[in-house]
């Protein structure tokens, strides 16, 4: 506390309210985390000039105007080509409309723009709008209630937020709390069919966004925090049937593992891995949930996505490698059969789920255009992966890391620091990345004219203690004890350029608070972001160089889109609403004196609730015209 | 007090030229009953906003007795509460998938045979029934212990961002306490002032 007189302090010191704030933590020190240099590798060096990154027709098809996805294209560019908006003109930036969307909840969704309608669903009770975009203040064509069993938003982990909907051959697609997959018609809002997948009483909920590919409809369950089993089921885009189920633990014939499965590195080959991989029975609680980003390879014909963190944290009540958590699969979507597995973080002991977004490039790499995915983890890794073979070509970090010391590209496997391993009855210190990751659900954006990757992430580091825990069915089994403290430098957030080719980031913008939205990128050279603490922002997708922003009702923790209007104008739209895990202090039932609360992350945002109240509100934005 | 009859009238006198208007209010105004005054007061039915708090002096239900001004009971609480993962929604009383505990907002009340109740019947919004499933003196040291969470001691007792684990003992005369109007130090209510960054 710093004080302009004696007397003013003395007068705060007196008060019993002052001497109980909470602070935030001081930083972790820039000596306890690697550099890039001493951790980061690749199998080549890079060789920028074999040919020009960009995502190929088949995962990003020319841009239609239109975000009928949450991450635009399978390729998860989040690019838009439309370029009305540039550099030189977004000072004139200007809100069109706001609707209010009622819940004032953690807004993580993407606003849907399909036949000149976008579509909104809000967080718990996931109400669906649908908003005419062809008339002044875009009028409600129909809204849905979901109505969701109440006693889902008790076994939601972190917040009752909700990832978004996609809209596909008439059908507006989104998963409730509750554990419902729901088709609705765009023309009337009425459901075409609703299957229940999910199963509270077992502390199953569901966050994600659906993917819909090729007729199916692929979703994932939520929970790992509460010992739930993880799956990726596949829907019948018409009936809303089951198709498929795949467990992300437990015997082969669950995991749909099978003779086509072919991982690249030996440590993956084997049977029934889900369960000899684990103490006896506990790959049935073990986690490995599917709550992050499902794409669709059009290219190769793969189903990829992330498989979340093993369960409880507790590491001590599971040795082993718990496959198939905290990696990533790549699965045939027709039957399901995995075809190729890489684990990220084998027994992971940090709460590094898998789940984030997957960018689909042709890069260069090692003198020749690779094809690869770009998956930037938790754990603190940029990983560039070999689509057809899931072998990792680079791994390189990209926030504050001392939990491992790289990754060794000959074997795949994470090099664990065991000075960062957790115990029960003792506190480890200082590890990075925190339990959220170096980045967390928020995806990233790549434009192909910069070749650079806009990376929305968190600076942050934790105390971390085991504890015993019992297995309870719809509680949480988690089995740890978290303090999350700022990570070096002291900025929370950090928005990180990176350039995949030379493996280093091109410019870094440091933000207070950590940023839990989506970035967007555009044509017209723009980067589109939100703030915890309620900005809106653009900044220059070359430079980094803050260009715009508004002060928005609330924090911003969505995903912004840019569309092509009916009057053929470029629309940029974001939903607002702090919340999520790292904005339960102001959006929970939360009280800042607990730094334990909401899994620890209280600790290193007790200030939050200065800066941001709840909300949660759809902003249009355009220039003047 | 409004009489929204008398408004809809008066909006119509306005626009006398609306026939259709006016006599919409003329059968709106004659449709409502005129305002009556109960004669007596004994026919007011005064009814019970705070719940467990209805009529008159509150019951203690002997149950709680045993856990009142018990070192033993709030310890063996704080226990249990890990033990039967509480801990994991409620965190040390700071809340995360459930509420807050800690903090002088108590949506079903504060008495411990009101706590009681919610352990036993769980509510509505995600919080388990344990009724048949954790042993009764058990749910009543439970009780207990989350009652002492709000009290001053135990407040002031907690060093660091770890709040909740030096529990004070439960004193009797919080049965007076529904929860909803707290008594004046019961707890430090964090909420009342917030200080912007600009301060
Ligand atoms: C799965 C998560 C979960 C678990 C486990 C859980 N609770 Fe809760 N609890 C909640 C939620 C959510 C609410 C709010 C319910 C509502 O408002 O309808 C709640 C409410 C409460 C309340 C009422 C608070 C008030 O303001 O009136 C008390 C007391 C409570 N819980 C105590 C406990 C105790 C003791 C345990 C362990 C035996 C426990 N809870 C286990 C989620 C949980």
């Amino acid at each position: 506390m710093r004080c302009k007189t004696t007397r003013l302090c003395l007068l705060l010191v007196s008060l019993p309210l002052a001497a109980a704030a909470p602070t935030v933590p001081a930083p972790v020190p820039d000596s306890e985390v690697f550099s890039r240099e001493q951790i980061g590798h690749a199998l080549a060096a890079p060789t920028p000039q074999a040919g020009h990154t960009a995502a190929s027709p088949a995962n990003a098809p020319p841009d239609d105007g239109q975000w009928t996805m949450p991450a635009k294209n399978y390729a998860s560019t989040r690019f838009s080509s439309l370029k009305e908006i540039t550099p030189q003109n977004v000072a004139q930036l200007t809100p069109l409309l706001s609707f209010s969307l009622a819940v004032n909840k953690g807004q993580e969704a993407a606003p849907i723009v399909a036949d000149n309608t976008m579509y909104v669903v809000t967080a718990y009770p996931n109400f669906v709008y649908a908003l005419d975009l062809t008339k002044p203040g875009a009028p409600l064509k129909w809204r849905f209630a979901p109505k969701p069993v109440p006693a889902s938003q008790g076994i939601a982990c972190c917040d009752v937020v909700n990832r978004g909907g996609t809209v596909d051959h008439g059908k507006y697609i989104f998963n409730t709390l509750d554990g419902q997959t729901i088709a609705l018609d765009v023309k009337t809002g009425l459901p075409l069919w609703r299957t229940r997948l999910g199963n509270i009483n077992v502390g199953e909920t569901i966050t994600m966004a659906p993917l819909v590919a090729q007729g199916h409809v692929y979703v994932g369950n939520s929970g790992g925090e509460l010992g739930v089993r993880g799956w990726l089921a596949a829907l019948d885009e018409e009936t809303g049937k089951l198709l498929w189920r795949a467990y992300s633990t437990g015997p082969d014939r669950d995991v749909l593992i099978g003779p086509q499965f072919k991982p690249f590195y030996p440590a993956d080959r084997g049977t029934d891995l889900g369960v000899s991989s684990w103490p006896p029975q506990a790959w049935q609680i073990g986690g490995g949930t599917v709550w992050g980003w499902v794409t669709y390879d059009a290219e190769l014909n793969n189903v990829i996505y992330g498989v979340a963190n093993p369960g409880p944290w507790n590491q001590e009540q599971r040795p082993g490698d718990n496959k198939w958590t905290a990696g990533i699969f790549a699965r045939d979507p027709a039957s399901g059969a995995a075809r190729w597995y890489y684990q990220f973080s084998p027994h992971d002991e940090h709460d590094y789920d898998g789940v984030n977004e997957q960018l689909l490039l042709d890069m260069p790499f090692g003198g020749q255009m690779r094809k690869v995915l770009v998956h930037i983890d938790r754990n603190g890794y940029v990983y560039v992966i070999d689509r057809h073979t899931g072998q990792v070509l680079s791994a390189d970090p990209f926030g504050p890391v001392n939990s491992s010391k790289g990754v060794d590209l000959q074997s795949g496997r994470l090099i664990v620091n065991e000075d960062k391993t957790t115990h029960v009855g003792r506190i480890t210190h200082d590890i990075c990345p925190t339990a959220s990751g170096a980045k967390d659900w928020n995806p990233s954006s790549f434009s192909p004219d910069t070749g650079l990757i806009y990376i929305p992430h968190e600076n942050i580091c934790m105390d971390w203690q085991n504890m015993e825990v019992n297995y309870i069915a719809g509680t949480p089994y988690v089995g740890a004890e978290v303090h999350m403290k700022p990570g070096p430098g002291g900025n929370r957030g950090q928005l990180t350029a990176w350039d995949p080719v030379n493996r280093r980031p091109a410019w870094i913008v440091k933000e207070n608070f950590p940023i839990w939205s989506a970035t967007a990128a555009t044509a017209g050279g723009l980067v589109f972001y939100g703030t915890m603490d309620g900005w809106f922002k653009a900044v220059d997708a070359g430079s980094g160089k803050l260009l715009w922003k508004y002060k928005m009702d609330s924090g911003v923790i969505g995903q912004p889109v840019s569309y092509r209007g009916p009057d053929g104008h470029q629309y940029i739209a974001v939903l607002s609403g702090v919340g999520g895990w790292s904005g339960a202090v102001v959006s929970g039932p939360v009280d800042p004196r607990d730094g334990s609360a909401a899994l620890g992350f209280v600790n290193v945002m007790s200030d939050l609730p200065k800066y941001s109240t709840a909300g949660g509100t759809l902003y249009v934005f355009s220039l003047p015209h | 007090m409004f009489s929204p009859s008398r408004i809809e009238i008066l909006a119509c006198t306005e626009i006398l030229a609306c026939a259709v208007l006016l006599t919409g209010c003329q059968r709106a105004a004659s449709d409502l009953p005129p305002p009556v005054q109960p004669k007596q007061a004994a026919a007011v039915i005064t009814s019970a906003l705070v719940p467990g708090m209805a009529h008159g002096a509150s019951s203690s239900d002997p149950r709680a007795d045993a856990v009142y001004d018990n070192a033993q009971a709030v310890a063996e609480g704080k226990r249990l509460f890990n033990q039967y993962n509480c801990s994991g929604c409620h965190s040390n009383g700071g809340g995360g998938m459930g509420p807050a505990l800690m903090d002088d907002e108590w949506i079903y009340g504060a008495r411990l045979e009101q706590i009681h109740n919610t352990l036993v019947q769980g509510r509505p919004n995600g919080m388990p029934a344990w009724g048949g499933k954790i042993p009764d003196p058990q749910l009543w040291e439970l009780a207990a212990y989350v009652r002492s969470m709000s009290l001053p001691e135990t407040i002031d007792a907690a060093n660091g961002p770890t709040p909740s684990q030096a529990p004070a003992p439960v004193p009797r005369k919080v049965a007076q306490d529904s929860g909803w109007s707290p008594p004046p130090g019961t707890t430090n209510n964090f909420t009342d002032v917030i200080k912007g960054p600009g301060q």
